[in-house]
């Protein structure tokens, strides 16, 4: 159980960089009131958010994990359960995998 | 709960059941920090401190994958900022829960925003609650199960070897994309989503890396958005 300096220095930097980000947007809007336009933006955000993020990690996985992340759509919108939606995703591309595609 | 808003022990309790509901998605990202944190030589105790403090699985893999000797100060804490800088955003558009916080429960809750927490809350939000303990619920029942994660991966991480290409590190993304249905409001986030994840897929052709890719098409289809809504209320 050793705790150098020098990595708790770079463990301090990093945790305070993470803080910045995570209260700084915040805190700027509790500031400054944006105009009408950010505003709207900001209802889109979410969603625009998780599918920006979704889409190049899906293109570098290729096909198979494009056909199992469609499956966790699928479920997800037919069941709407959670856990189900991600065990269809993870079979899905398991089954995949073992059939030699992907 | 008022219609204003606010922050309740109940909400505290519903934010940690809908955590636990995917625990499934978030554990295997927990594993591989901890492996990879195991593999650069960081002690379980300067592992825990990290993602403790930290609490971002991309930012951390990204910094431990640059990790040298003496430890790189400065990099690692550049990575997190340029990487994390998604979720500044998330914190703004979670105005209309955190509006009516104050001190700690405002400020403490955002130390612990992280994506599938953000997700839930928004979902919640749109579902007519305004509690900001709901957030802070989730986000703490996310950081236990990170912690429990990232430690059985250090200690147990290299008698499991799973390689990294293994379909159990497709349920952190399965989770996102699940999530992704909860935030779905109709057609009108079609055009919008469509405009985010093309621009993502453009600027990470282009060879820009993160947090570039996600900024752009964040900003892109939420601009689309909004540029459609005003059009349609004029």
């Amino acid at each position: 159980m050793t705790l150098r300096p020098d990595v708790l220095a770079a463990i301090l930097g990093m945790a305070l960089a993470s803080y910045l980000c995570r209260a700084g947007g915040y805190a700027i809007l509790r500031v400054i009131r944006p105009p009408p336009f950010v505003q709207a933006m900001l209802q889109h955000l979410p969603g625009c958010i998780f599918v920006a993020f979704l889409a190049p990690a899906l293109a570098g996985l290729g096909w198979p994990a494009i056909a199992a992340g469609a499956a966790v759509l699928l479920v997800q919108a037919r069941f709407g359960r959670l856990v189900l939606s991600i065990l269809a995703g993870v079979g899905a591309l398991w089954l995949l995998r073992l059939a030699g595609l992907g | 709960m008022d219609e204003r808003g606010g922050f309740t022990r109940s909400g505290v309790v519903r934010g940690l059941k809908a955590a636990l509901a995917i625990t499934l998605g978030l554990s295997p990202f927990g594993l591989v920090v901890g492996m990879t944190a195991d593999g650069v030589g960081l002690s379980l105790l300067e592992t825990l401190l990290m993602s403790g403090l930290v609490f971002a699985g991309t930012a951390q893999l990204v910094a431990l994958q640059l990790w040298s000797d003496p430890a790189p100060i400065l990099a690692a804490s550049l990575a997190c900022l340029v990487i994390n800088l998604r979720l500044a955003p998330m914190g703004a558009a979670l105005a209309p829960l955190l509006d009516h916080t104050r001190g700690l429960r405002l400020w403490g809750t955002l130390a612990l925003l992280v994506d599938n927490a953000f997700a839930l809350a928004i979902a919640d939000m749109r579902a007519g609650r305004r509690d900001a303990g709901f957030l802070l619920g989730a986000a703490f029942g996310m950081w236990l199960n990170w912690m429990a994660m990232v430690a059985l991966g250090h200690v147990f991480g290299a008698a499991l070897r799973l390689p990294a290409g293994h379909p159990i590190f497709f349920a952190s993304s399965a989770a996102v994309l699940a999530l992704l249905v909860q935030l779905w409001r109709g057609r009108g986030d079609l055009q919008p989503w469509i405009a985010a994840g093309g621009t993502a897929l453009l600027v990470q052709g282009s060879g820009l890396g993160a947090p570039w890719p996600v900024l752009a098409g964040a900003f892109a289809g939420a601009a689309l958005g909004a540029w459609q809504d005003r059009r349609r209320r004029a």
